[in-house]
């Protein structure tokens, strides 16, 4: 499964359209957020009290806020704050996951203590762990990405486990560890190699989940700071004003939504193509 | 059966021992020494190390982790800096509001996911199920903060069917009716849970379906509606049980976002306004106490899982 080229990732898209919607759904995210100066009509800062809370219009397509700001240009804006965040908690469970996950495996001395260590961990509700290192380390970007980052190192780490002591088993794995490869050879070769799909799902699901996770401590006053714009902040600013001016509710909502619903949407095709061996590992919430 | 019992037992007691090293040291690392929040700005060199002395704070740290240990034994959690309170009693002042909610989220998610669930994996294959199946997916990706905030606009706001915030106690005046206050938070609890279920229950039946007892019963000729009640539902239904474990840990943690959207004086707005407040020793107590409650749940779903399905090998 390694030698597939970039066909073979995408025909599960191709046999399943809502799935092409979802990744269409993705790029164009991925783009708000790199072209956010072109694509924005306003100044997503800019306060202006005269228009404040105006409903949606032929100026302001999404409207404006309680400081007159464009409601658009700031979701534009707010693409990059969640794509900063689910790639930071993505980087961060696999740079953890995967060393912790691999060595477990294949060391289980060394194995027995980390997983326990991991099941500690997991006696912790997600969102508490993560207010629980924001007490710690207070609240910032950085800090929001390394708190929800915690909660997905443990279950990364227990689907790499998982898998990597399943390929350990596998014939050709201990014909070459017989034939005298040494370990790192059979990470490099033959553990790492074959890890790449099934973290690519988990990959999709972590995002997705870090999306959530992300814009319920914006929504609490504990991720991100209220001047940077991104979608839990508006959502947090809008409760004040809900019943004057529903637009300001639903469009930050609808974006959190979309993205979210892609990544599970991507994530689930990928996995529907996944060697069946793997796919036992992944439970139903990812 | 019983030694499975003992051994499960004591893996939950090891797992929370660590985890109150963890909680333990939580009270240690917090920015700001906890005698400087008690005496102020003002306070002399004397003052503090008598104050420090006080509280035990210069002794061996694995001294003080014995003392703690043995207070919480006691039940005693410390005390509240912000209500000069027991930390015990406050979190029992919102035990009342988290467990009802907790209850009434589950009643949701079982009466909502399990039927539909089983509807989908019955029209398997069908634009039913894949609507249906598409649908749980899309509410697994919504934030229940905003379902929440949604349901506070149409049902309070608009149509003033439910109250929009706060809760009495079913204790207080009004009585029973007061749970009316936990519809819609519950609601917004459920959505993500009950379309997790759903997804769950859907996936277990179709597994089953395709074991071999479900073709021989097909095969003598059972009624097709009979085979899903008696052989497939039933084993289908262990592996949604033992789903409720995990969906009650997501649970309390969304708990915190919902309270604090519809303002309810649970456990869960008691840590955020603890947080805001800096009151760490309640911080540290609800951790505790989620922690305990989380193993709890998933040992007795761990042993109801066992008795439920003998097949379950022992280890």
């Amino acid at each position: 499964m390694r030698h597939d080229g970039a066909i073979l990732w995408l025909k599960p898209f191709v046999a399943r359209p809502i799935a092409l919607a979802g990744l269409g759904i993705l790029l164009a995210t991925v783009l708000a957020a790199a072209f956010a100066h072109w694509l924005a009509p306003y100044d997503p800062y800019a306060i202006d009290p005269m228009i404040r809370l105006t409903p949606p219009n032929a100026a302001h397509w999404f409207g404006t806020d309680q400081f007159g700001r464009d409601t658009l240009s700031r979701v534009i804006q707010s693409a990059r704050m969640a794509l900063l965040i689910g790639s930071g908690v993505v980087v961060f469970a696999l740079a953890t996951g995967v060393p912790i996950g691999v060595l477990s495996a294949l060391f289980p001395r060394l194995g027995h203590v980390l997983m326990r260590m991991v099941d500690v961990l997991m006696a912790f509700p997600a969102l508490l762990l993560a207010l629980g290192l924001i007490v710690i380390l207070g609240p910032s970007v950085a800090n929001a990405i390394l708190a929800i980052g915690v909660g997905y190192m443990t279950t990364t780490t227990r689907i790499v486990y998982g898998l990597t002591l399943r390929l350990r088993a596998e014939t050709y794995v201990e014909a070459s560890r017989s034939m005298g490869a040494g370990t790192l050879w059979l990470i490099g070769k033959h553990i790492l190699p074959n890890l790449v799909s099934p973290l690519l799902v988990q990959a999709s699901f972590v995002f997705a989940f870090a999306q959530l996770g992300a814009a319920s401590l914006d929504f609490l006053g504990l991720g991100a700071p209220p001047e940077i714009p991104s979608w839990g902040n508006m959502l947090a600013e809008s409760r004040t004003f809900i019943t004057r001016a529903p637009w300001l509710l639903f469009f930050p909502g609808m974006m959190i939504v979309a993205t979210a619903f892609s990544l599970n949407l991507v994530g689930d095709a990928l996995r529907d193509r996944l060697d069946p061996r793997f796919r036992q590992v992944f439970g139903e919430k990812g | 059966m019983w030694s499975y019992v003992l051994k499960r037992a004591g893996t939950t007691a090891v797992t929370l021992l660590a985890a109150s090293v963890i909680i333990f040291a939580f009270i240690h690392v917090v920015p700001g020494d906890p005698i400087y929040v008690l005496l102020g700005d003002t306070a002399t060199p004397d003052q503090i190390d008598a104050l420090r002395h006080q509280f035990g704070l210069d002794r061996p740290i694995i001294v003080q982790y014995l003392t703690w240990v043995g207070h919480v034994l006691e039940g005693d959690l410390g005390r509240s800096i912000f209500f000069q309170a027991p930390v015990l009693s406050v979190i029992a002042d919102g035990a009342e509001t988290s467990a009802l909610l907790a209850t009434m989220t589950m009643i949701w998610v079982t009466i909502i996911g399990v039927p539909i669930g089983m509807i989908a994996a019955v029209r398997h294959g069908t634009w039913l199920d894949q609507g249906l199946s598409g649908g749980a997916m899309l509410m697994a990706s919504i934030p229940t903060f905003w379902v929440g905030l949604y349901l506070i606009l149409i049902f309070a706001a608009w149509l003033g069917w439910f109250p929009s915030s706060g809760y009495p106690s079913i204790f207080e005046g009004g009585g029973a009716a007061n749970l009316r206050y936990l519809v819609l938070p519950s609601l917004a609890l459920a959505a993500p849970n009950a379309a997790l279920i759903l997804r769950l229950t859907r996936a277990s039946m179709l597994d089953v379906a395709r074991e071999d007892y479900v073709r021989t019963a097909r095969a003598k000729g059972i009624r097709p509606w009979q085979v899903v009640r008696r052989h497939i539902l039933r084993n289908a239904l262990l592996a949604v049980v033992s789903a409720f474990g995990f969906t009650f840990a997501a649970l309390l943690s969304e708990a915190v976002v919902t309270e604090t959207v519809f303002a309810l004086p649970g456990i869960g707005r008691l840590v955020v306004q603890s947080i805001l407040r800096r009151d760490y020793p309640v911080i540290q107590g609800v951790i505790l106490v989620i922690v305990v409650v989380y193993l709890l749940v998933n040992l007795i779903v761990d042993l109801s899982y066992r008795l439920l399905d003998p097949r379950v090998e022992l280890q």
